[in-house]
This record gives C-alpha cells, structure tokens and sequence, in this order.
C-alpha cells in the first residue's frame, strides 16, 4: 500500500509513453490519472516542481522528486483543458497563469484565472495557442479589507534605474499586512521569437533573457541543444564555460552585497564591492572581449579561447578580490548598524522554500541544500571541489552570507579551472538533427537553478523552447517574506532576494 | 550712522547664511564622496541644482490645493529668519533680541507643520507615509530641543542667543556635566531634524523608506528649489547653533571693529569645514537604523537633555 502511495518518477515515467529522442533526461506522455498522482506527490511535499510550460493542446511539467531524479511529464489535453496543478500545489500557480496567457490553456480548478503575463497590451490573446480578438479587462487587485488598513501602491516605474514592476502593499500603519507582485511589465516575446529561429539566432536570444545572467542562459541554451542533438564538446570548452559562469557569478553576489547594504543607507560597502565587481567585469572583457561574456557560450562550444593575457588579467583579479574581500566582510560583519538592518529582517521559512523548490542563495539561506552544479550537475563541475554553503535561518543577512560564501567558493573554483584547465579545441561543429530532437538543460545561474526545454524540428531550427529563469519561484517568496515586516524595510529584503523582472516576464 | 552700520551687518548676516547654505551641503557631499573613494560632484553642484529647479516648469497635480502651492515659501521664509536669527559671525547684531531660541524651535515647527501638510494634499501614499513619519520623529526631536533650551536658560539665564553665546564665551562657564549631556542631545536632535542618517537618508531613491523626501516627492520647479533651498539651511543653523553655542570661540561682539568681525568670519568658516567633517565621516561609518528605532534614538536624546535639565535643579555648578 505504502509503496503504492509513494511512487518515484521513473515509475510514473515508464507508465507512460516515453517520447524517443530526449535527452538528457527522460520525458513521458502520460495519462490525466498519472498526472493527478504526480501532483499528489507535489502536493505533499515529496517532489519538486522544476517548470510548468505549455504547447498548443500539450501541457508539460518537469519534476524532481525525492531521490533527485529528473524528468518530464507531459498532458494532452484537446481543446486546452487539464486539471490545475496550481490548486494543490500553490508553485504552480502562476507558471500555469502564463502558460494560459500564452497558449490558451484551460487549468481546470485553477484558483487564479486573472492573466499574469498578458497585460491586454498586446492586441491578441494567447499568441501562441490560438490566437484571438483581445477583450482588455481591468486587472483586479486581491481585496484586503479591515479596520486601519491602507493600500501602497509602488511602481511598476520605480525612482532608481530599475525594472519596471508594481507592488501593493496593504498595510496597518507601518507593518506590512500583504504584499501582491504584479510583473509582466518587461514581457519581450521569446518564446514566440524562439519558435522556427535558427540554433545561432536562438542562442543569441536565449543570452538576452535576463541581461545580469547572459553567461548562464547561454549555458543552459548549448546544453540544451547539445543535448538534444548528442553533440560531444570539447573538454576545454567545459572548463571555459564555468570559468565564465563562476566569474558572472562572482560579479553579480559583489555587486548584490554592496547594493544590499546601500540600501541600509552603508553607502562604504556599496563603494568598495562596486570596485571589486568593476574589477572583475574588465577581467571579464580582458579574457574573453566582453565585459559580460554575452553570446561567448555557444552550442558547440565557446567563441573566445583565453589567452595568455587574458589568464593573467583573471589570475591578478582573483588575487585582488582574495586581499580586499576579507576586510569587506568584516567591515560587514562588525558595523552593528548593519546588522541591526540585516539580522530577522524578511525571514522566509524553510518549508516554504522545499515547498517552492527556492534555487539559489534564497533556496539555500532558508535551508534548501539545492545546487545544479553539485545536484545533476554538469561538467566540469564533477571534478573541481567546491562546497555548497546552506543556511537556515532565512533572513536578509543568511542571503548576504550565503553570497559571500559562494564569491569564496567561485574564487577558489576560478583558481582550480586555470590551474587545471586542458588544451585542445575549444569549438565542434553541431551534429545535424534528422527528425525532432528534444533536449533539457538545468544550469546553476547565480540566482538559482535556470531550467530551458526546446524541441529541434527537421530543418534544424528551434520548434518550441521553454526558459524558466529562477525567479519564477522566488518572486511569490517575497510576498511571504516580507509579511509582518515594516513597508520601509521592503526595498532591503527586494534586494536581498534580487529576483530577475526581465527572466520572469519572458 | 551706527544704525546703518549695525543694519547692515544684520543684512550681511541674512545674506550670508542663505549664501553658504548650498555651500555646506556640497561640501559633506563632496567629502562624503571623497571618503567613498569617488570623485563626487562639485562644491558648487547645489548652486547649480537650484538655478536648474528655479528655471524648471512647475508640474502640478489636479488635486493640489493653495496650501501645496504656498506651503514651499512658508518653509523657506520660516527658514531663512530662523536661519539669519543664529549668530553666525558676531554676537549683538541689530535684531538679536528676537533671536530667542524658542522662537527659533518655533519658526521651525510651524515650517514643518505646513510641510506635513502639504505632504497630505495631495492624497499620494508616499506624502502620507513621509508625513506620519516626520510627525512622529517631531514628537519626540521638539520636547527634547526645547529641554535643550531649558539647561542652556538655566546655566545662561536667558533665551536669548547673544547672551548664551557671550555667556558661554566666558570664563565663568567651566565644564559641566548639563551642558555635556545638552551638546549631545543637541547634535541627536540636528541629526533627526536635518533627515542625515541614520534617521533617514537623503541621497536615497527609495520611496518607501523616505521621510522628508515623500512628503516633497510631488513638488517640481521652483517650489522644490524653495523646499531644498530651507533644507540646506536648515542643515546650517543646526551647525551654527551648536557652533555659537558649544564652540562659541572667534565671535565678534557687539560694536566690534571690522577686524573682529573678518577673525569672526573666517573662525565660523573653520566651524562649519570642521562640522560638516564630523557629519560626513558619522555618516560614512554607519547605516540607516529601522524606522521604529528612531525613537528609541531621539527618545536617548530626550532623556540626555531631561537629565542635564534635572542636574541643573540638583546643583547649579553642575
């Protein structure tokens, strides 16, 4: 009975169909009864939800469950109707919210049915299913009603030069009482512009999702694409890929830890991680001509060979973070009025980060030891040592430590690659695709786990792609995060999460 | 003759004090940048800032009343005099005896309550947020600023600014623990009234954690050159008030000759230079606190000024 109740996925897998030509990990049409047995184990907390995405009359959702197996299931449902996952498993609920926007899918249950994506800007509706007339209809805030209660409303254009996304806050004098996201503001069509592009046209696209991740797009695209096509690349283009990764990494926790405490009004810390993050952008641009290292990871390979200079420019980068770092973190450390700020300040719980499935420092500050590099991981991060920092107290100043011990972590694994790094061709050609391939890639980006499915039609270009940017579980955290909390702490516990508009809103 | 004299050292006054504003806020910010290890903009960057707003158009919203519109010249006027009232340079000047320090914590609040208001009209969340804040720190920053008064009248024996200061320039002052206690609940209540962190901070885009900023977000052109233009000087009558008083070396006296009154000039430029130092690297060292510590802050600040005030009662030499 019990084992019955407690399915692993391979299991739900193997019941279904399994669709040839996808690689790495398995996927399986199934039927709606597998499908309400998946769910359950999502429902009650055994699995995780990695992806929720839509085609024309296909619903897919990718799945880790409790022994770190992943797969795919998939749900014909004609004419667009399928049980909700959302209504059992809140995760869901806005994956499915945009794949209704997107493709016109009917989640049946969904408690939720207000669009997400689609702000009735865009002349049509669900442009990728079937597209219709657009009836605009006026968005409608979730009511809060009760004595002393007042609504802010902030954004979507902020004062600073961020991105564009609004917030309600409903608050009893200072404290927040609920706090509801509303994003989509910066949706630029992706994946509709993926569909029928080339693979080069793609990658490029793909590296434009999220502009401080180009490095971990892109990966995720290659590996994606490789994948599918079982294209085999070169040992040295691995280790230059996660040279650029640990270095995008590296730029983007330096600059998140200064920016963190600016918004505690320590301008000092702001000042000198800037520097540091400034560093290693022109360290960056010395080694691979970019200051961000966009469109240099390709399917196939890497575009730029590191040269001599270039390891020199990186090997005095790293020496200088390793001599002034220590003394930032102390200076961090020990400024009481920081802490004051920082410590018990937007404290997300551990069991709604496993509920979540929270990639990155917000999965790993709360408790959630999860990295793609270390979990499915991926070459060449098998061979280099590194550790996972996971802490559980879920505050503002556990996301700050989380950050410093993985810029430790991502020294020590730059130093590794260059010391270690094996000669040979940096760049293969794709093998040719001769039917519709289908590949997955999960890549450790610096917020978190960037999950991106597509499928290879026979002309070799791109049919259908899915990017998943690790926002999208760690968005609706901060609502829960930053109850209870005062309105004028919101900005420093926004920061500490610093989830992605642009990856979010496609 | 000597009424033209003594008038126009009085005019010298209120135009230096309004002059030197703008002056001393680019000076803490450009040293402030200079501790960050940036370059920061010029000294004479609010200057510019200023003329840019004075030229800009005023962008009004439907709803503003007259009170929004005439509130940013109450602010300034209530300012200015207040402002011009400090002895900067020299003591006795024509119209120190209305430089009353009660009057001058009055001209304050009353520019403040206005600014309250204003931050209301409009209707806009962040006006009300920035005034609820502002109110509540008030509540606190005035009883203990008038406590301030009350050591000071007690160890002077007057109100009066001039006498204070020429008091406090004398022998017969010695150290005492009051005035101690006074100079620190003083600079507590500077900091709170002036927004300086860590009550609240003035280089910030973050309307949600604004107090003095979110009740002028709506203002534009010239009406928000006048709200910036009484901020600066409210930034320097706080200094030249703990400098008269506390540091109250260099100041010309009554009927002095030009002589004096240059030596007291340049000594009140050196005051300034110094303070606005202490300011910027007290800023520079420390972060914003939560907005329910402020009162714990100000309330320390009360409690300083409170004891200086019952010291007093105790001992008079104290």
């Amino acid at each position: 009975m019990s084992k019955r109740k407690m399915p692993a996925l391979i299991d739900l897998i193997e019941a279904g169909r399994p669709v040839e030509h996808h690689a790495p990990w398995r996927r399986a049409v199934v039927t709606p009864k597998t499908w309400n047995l998946a769910v359950d184990q999502l429902a009650e907390g055994r699995w995780a939800l990695l992806g929720l995405w839509g085609e024309p009359e296909t619903v897919h959702m990718a799945l880790l469950d409790a022994v770190r197996d992943i797969g795919i299931i998939s749900l014909k449902c004609p004419g667009g109707r399928y049980p909700s996952v959302g209504q059992r498993h809140p995760p869901a609920l806005r994956l499915e919210r945009a794949a209704a926007d997107l493709f016109g899918l009917l989640p049946q249950g969904l408690p939720d049915t207000r669009r997400w994506l689609d702000h009735g800007q865009w002349g049509v509706s669900h442009p990728l299913g079937m597209p219709a007339e657009a009836p605009a209809a006026a968005y409608r805030f979730l009511p809060a009603e009760g004595e002393s209660l007042h609504q802010i409303p902030v954004g979507p254009v902020h004062a600073g030069i961020i991105e564009p996304g609004h917030f309600r806050f409903t608050a009893s004098g200072e404290t927040v009482v609920r706090l509801e996201e509303r994003l989509g503001y910066v949706h630029k069509g992706i994946e509709s512009l993926m569909a029928g592009a080339p693979i080069d046209r793609a990658a490029r696209l793909a590296g434009r999702t999220s502009g401080d991740s180009t490095v971990a797009y892109s990966l995720a695209f290659a590996h994606a694409v490789e994948a599918a096509l079982g294209t085999a690349i070169p040992r040295r283009a691995a280790w230059l890929r996660a040279l650029m990764a640990e270095l995008e990494r590296l730029a983007n926790h330096l600059g998140d830890i200064g920016a963190i405490c600016n918004d505690a009004a320590f301008a000092l810390m702001h000042a000198h991680c800037g520097v540091l993050r400034e560093r290693v952008l022109r360290a960056g641009d010395a080694a691979f001509g970019h200051r961000l290292m966009r469109d240099r990871v390709v399917p196939g390979g890497v575009t730029n060979d590191l040269s001599e200079e270039g390891t020199t420019a990186i090997r005095s980068l790293i020496a200088e973070i390793r001599q002034r770092f220590p003394h930032l973190v102390e200076l961090y450390d020990n400024t009481a009025s920081l802490q004051d700020r920082t410590v018990a300040t937007g404290r997300l719980k551990v069991e709604l980060a496993r509920q979540y499935a929270a990639g990155g420092y917000v999965g790993r500050a709360s408790g959630r030891n999860f990295d793609a590099r270390r979990g499915p991981s991926y070459a060449p991060y098998d061979e280099l040592a590194f550790d996972v920092p996971v802490l559980q107290e879920g505050d503002v100043n556990a996301r700050v430590w989380i950050r410093i011990r993985e810029v430790e972590q991502s020294l020590s694994l730059v130093e590794q690659i260059l010391e270690r790094l094996p000669g040979g061709p940096i760049r293969v050609d794709l093998t040719g695709a001769d039917g519709p391939r289908e590949g997955m890639a999960l890549v450790e980006g610096f917020r978190g786990d960037i999950l991106i499915w597509l499928r290879i039609g026979e002309d070799g270009t791109i049919e259908r792609c899915h990017l998943r940017d690790p926002s999208w579980f760690q968005w609706p955290l901060l609502e829960a995060a930053i109850e209870g909390n005062i309105v004028a702490d919101f900005p420093l516990c926004n920061k500490s999460f610093n989830c992605s508009y642009s990856g979010h809103d496609l | 003759m000597a009424l033209i004299f003594e008038l126009a050292i009085q005019g010298v006054q209120m135009l230096l004090v309004l002059l030197l504003a703008p002056l001393l806020i680019g000076f803490v910010r450009k040293f402030k940048a200079r501790l960050l290890r940036r370059q920061g903009p010029s000294l004479i960057q609010p200057y510019r800032d200023l003329i840019r707003l004075m030229r800009k158009e005023v962008v009004l919203a439907d709803n503003a009343s007259w009170l929004f519109r005439v509130t940013p010249y109450l602010i300034f006027a209530a300012t200015w005099v207040a402002a011009a009232l400090v002895p900067t340079f020299a003591t006795g000047l024509q119209f120190s005896w209305t430089a009353d320090l009660i009057v001058i914590v009055a001209l304050l609040g009353s520019a403040r309550f206005f600014q309250a208001l204003a931050g209301l009209d409009v209707g806009t969340s962040f006006g009300g947020i920035g005034a609820s804040r502002e109110v509540m720190i008030a509540s606190l920053a005035e009883p203990a600023m008038l406590l301030i008064v009350f050591s000071l009248a007690l160890v002077a024996g007057a109100t009066q600014l001039s006498t204070v200061a020429a008091f406090m320039g004398s022998p017969e002052v010695g150290l005492r623990v009051s005035l101690g206690m006074s100079l620190i609940a003083l600079v507590m209540v500077a900091i709170a009234e002036n927004a300086r962190i860590p009550v609240d901070n003035p280089a910030t885009h973050l309307e949600l954690t604004m107090v003095h900023e979110a009740m002028i977000l709506e203002y534009s052109g010239r009406h928000l050159a006048m709200i910036e233009l009484a901020t600066f000087l409210k930034l320097l009558l706080y200094v030249s008030l703990i400098s008269c008083v506390f540091l109250p070396w260099g100041l010309a006296n009554t009927g002095a000759g030009p002589r004096s009154l240059v030596l007291g000039a340049v000594t009140y430029l050196g005051k300034l230079a110094v303070c606005a130092i202490l300011l910027a690297v007290f800023e520079t060292a420390i972060a914003k606190m939560r907005v329910f510590r402020v009162p714990d802050f100000l309330g320390a600040a009360l409690m300083l000024a409170l004891l200086g005030t019952l010291l007093l009662f105790v001992s008079r030499s104290l």
